[in-house]
């Protein structure tokens, strides 16, 4: 399978060491990426593209798109904006918390492009980018953060779960819903409908791609995940964004081997990727859809990238990491990056990069009016949606607390006493 | 009519589900070939094939986990947990992700899932095979929790949780499994009584004595014993924990005027800690007395050799109802 290594093979045994690097030295943190013939990368930090052709072969249709390659572009450009945005909504008092995903655009975008629209989503809090591809409004994308609902859009809308900030606990859900496509099958006697939008090989039935972090990776609920993925052979391909930091606690910290490493033991394929790198992202994880979709089993995608803000924006990152390593990241910017190539393709001229800020813009300017103009529901919503049935204690608790919020009314209308 | 065992009860009423609707799965350990350890659900994977009955990985979260996400896919599942101590591995997703989708998701997502753990103590089982875990779930807002009591309900009830929007616990006392009852396989469910209905066992004048699971058999013979000696105890099944049928209870103790909830759990903040608070509530100008909880220690659960002092019997139960009716002296706040 293309892009598929043997992750038993690969040399991810030495200890990682515990001990962190000298804050000082600009070394990042973390297992070393293998920069050889292990982890997959098509360009390099300078935006210069190197064939590699198992790969390279999941991009045929993209590489012949100029306008595909400029919405690549585009979509990480809006979602960093959007988070940046956010990240100012919030310190002006408009949100309550953010979490950014500065860093992580190539990451979400490429992975999120491999989907196709009957494919489902389970990811965690951070997955901006996923949830923008996939057709969330970004007003919806910050109303749990605003506090105005627990969940901002109808999962079944985009064929994607709203955020799960239980760490883990959503892998599991996405195996069990990739057994139900199995079921599916079984019952239907065929496949999903085939509704290909990428131009890549899509035969085969719909798949899930779980999305979450390095620090999940220690959660029981991802190993189990794991477990009842590999039984099934159920088409599902876990997506971890190895962002090197679960908060405050460094990736060597929750592995001694590279997290890829991990595959292997639990009978899925395992392919590491130059996270910042979307085209080399976009390519592996249609590999593992295909995989997916064919009955080939799940993937375990270890996508090594870098979360260069907060954790959220409660945190303080400069109390466990220092300037230089953030900044030997900024130097593999995945935006920047991947606009060099297209420069140097003579795909992002200078109207074409006009035209994705100005995107950018509106769309940023869209979500600070929205948000305005996002409303808190009324008290008693909180009694809805606990049941789907009647509920005759809760029923009269609401019924209990409506009285008692009535009697403020009555004070208002008989003025102040 | 038909005689059945609990356990035989339960394996018709899964069987009707599979052959009804279709989305209808089930997942556990063991449940496949074995039939389950409690032989519930014996020769349905035989009959409906091991995509609609899956023998699972011992993996109690990934039971529930994957459970989630079949329902999210428009699967109904039900899923079995071996043991009511093996359950708090699946804590977390039943508290956390199964009780709250519908409200997380604004009622977007149902997760019409059923919960069967196999409950309490009696049977000389070694540790974490013996637990009434009730009281963590009752205690969980989106969760309905039931216990059966009887091979009619174990038929009905069954049923009634597959069907429903909302997750179900469903608990199944253990010790009751093979005890027989008749049951009408017949009745449509619609004529059964709703599942979060209490029912009356035994009518009476004197004492409201509420319990549910496998208390009720012991209650209706602690019923039968105070008759013999002039007491008339009504025995209440509450069926449902969560909703808890208060109206039934008060109903009752309006006419007694007296109330003795017991149950195998244990006793701080406990199901009767409930039931008890919410007739005081309803009913306090109608108490003759204060109402008495008869229940398990507040103890991890004894070994087999003991349990018969912590698993509430017939003498306790009586005990309670001679409290009640002030014909022993209260030996102080911790008087069980």
């Amino acid at each position: 399978m293309p892009g598929i290594t043997d992750s038993t093979t690969r040399d991810g045994l030495s200890p990682a060491g515990l001990a962190r690097d000298d804050l000082t030295t600009g070394v990042p943190d973390g297992h070393p990426v293998d920069d050889g013939a292990g982890t997959v990368r098509l360009l390099d930090p300078d935006g210069v593209r190197h064939p590699w052709p198992e790969h390279d072969r999941w991009l045929t249709d993209v590489d012949a798109d100029d306008g595909a390659l400029l919405r690549l572009l585009e979509d990480m450009v809006v979602v960093r904006r959007i988070d940046a945005e956010a990240t100012a909504l919030q310190r002006q008092g408009e949100l309550a918390l953010w979490p950014p995903v500065l860093g992580q655009e190539a990451a979400q975008v490429g992975s999120a492009h491999a989907l196709r629209r009957d494919d489902f989503v389970f990811s965690s809090y951070r997955e901006h980018g996923v949830a923008y591809v996939r057709g969330v409004a970004p007003v919806d994308l910050a109303r749990e953060w605003r506090g105005v609902a627990t969940a901002g859009w109808d999962p079944y809308a985009v064929n994607m779960a709203t955020p799960q900030v239980i760490v883990g606990g959503h892998a599991l859900h996405g195996v069990g819903y990739a057994m139900g496509i199995l079921a599916d099958a079984e019952r239907d006697g065929a496949p999903d409908d085939d509704t290909a939008e990428d131009g890549a090989a899509d035969d085969g039935t719909a798949a899930v791609v779980t999305y979450f972090g390095d620090g999940a990776m220690s959660q029981g609920a991802v190993s189990e995940a794991f477990v009842f993925a590999a039984t099934w052979s159920a088409p599902v391909v876990f997506f971890c964004q190895n962002n090197q930091w679960a908060i405050s606690e460094p990736v060597t910290l929750q592995s001694r081997v590279p997290l890829v490493a991990r595959a292997g033991g639990f009978g899925l394929a395992g392919v590491q990727v130059d996270g910042n790198d979307v085209l080399a992202v976009l390519a592996v994880t249609r590999a593992a859809l295909h995989r997916a979709r064919t009955g080939g089993g799940p993937t375990l995608v270890e996508a090594v990238t870098y979360r260069r803000g907060p954790h959220t924006t409660a945190d303080d990152p400069t109390r466990y990491r220092g300037a230089a390593e953030v900044e030997a990241w900024v130097r593999r910017d995945p935006v920047d990056r991947f606009a060099a190539y297209l420069r140097g393709r003579g795909v992002l001229t200078d109207a074409a990069d006009a035209h994705v800020r100005d995107v950018a813009d509106q769309v940023a300017a869209a979500l600070r009016t929205d948000l305005a103009a996002s409303e808190t529901p009324p008290p008693l919503a909180i009694f809805d949606h606990v049941y789907a049935l009647p509920h005759p204690a809760l029923d009269a608790e609401r019924d209990a607390y409506a009285r008692y919020l009535a009697g403020f009314a009555d004070d208002a209308a008989g003025g102040a006493r | 009519m038909t005689t059945l065992t609990l356990a035989k009860a339960l394996n018709l009423g899964l069987r009707r589900c599979l052959a009804d609707d279709p989305s209808v799965v089930l997942l556990g350990e063991d449940i496949g070939r074995l039939g389950g350890v409690f032989r519930v659900t014996d020769g349905l994977q035989a009959e409906f094939g091991p995509h609609r009955v899956l023998d699972t990985p011992l993996a109690e979260a990934g039971i529930l986990g994957t459970a989630v996400g079949l329902a999210y896919r428009g699967y109904r599942p039900v899923v079995e947990i071996q043991f009511d101590g093996f359950v708090y591995v699946a804590f977390d997703q039943i508290v956390s992700q199964v009780a709250r989708m519908y409200a997380r998701t604004a009622g977007t997502v149902r997760l019409p899932i059923t919960i069967r753990i196999p409950v309490g103590g009696g049977t000389g089982a070694a540790e974490h095979h013996s637990e009434s875990p009730e009281a963590y779930f009752v205690h969980t807002p989106g969760l309905r929790v039931v216990e059966v009591a009887s091979p009619q309900d174990a038929y009905t009830v069954v049923q009634q949780a597959v069907a429903c929007d909302d997750p179900v616990v469903f608990f199944e006392p253990k010790r009751r499994y093979y005890a027989k009852g008749e049951v009408d396989t017949g009745a449509a469910l619609a004529d059964s009584p709703p599942m979060g209905a209490a029912r009356v066992v035994v009518p009476g004048s004197d004492v409201t004595l509420v319990t549910y699971g496998g208390l009720v058999a012991t209650a209706v013979d602690a019923a039968t014993a105070a008759a013999d000696d002039g007491v008339s105890v009504e025995v209440i099944d509450l069926r449902s924990l969560s909703p808890a049928d208060h109206d039934a209870v008060a109903a009752s103790v309006r006419r007694t005027g007296r109330l003795v909830v017991a149950h195998e759990g244990p006793h701080e903040a406990g199901v009767g800690a409930e039931i008890a608070a919410t007739a005081t509530e309803r009913c306090f100008e109608y108490l003759e007395a204060a109402p008495v909880r008869v229940t398990g220690h507040d103890i991890p659960y004894p070994p087999a050799k003991l349990e018969m002092h912590h698993v509430p019997d017939l003498d306790r139960i009586l005990d309670g109802v001679d409290r009640v009716l002030g014909r022993v002296p209260a030996t102080g706040a911790v008087a069980r």
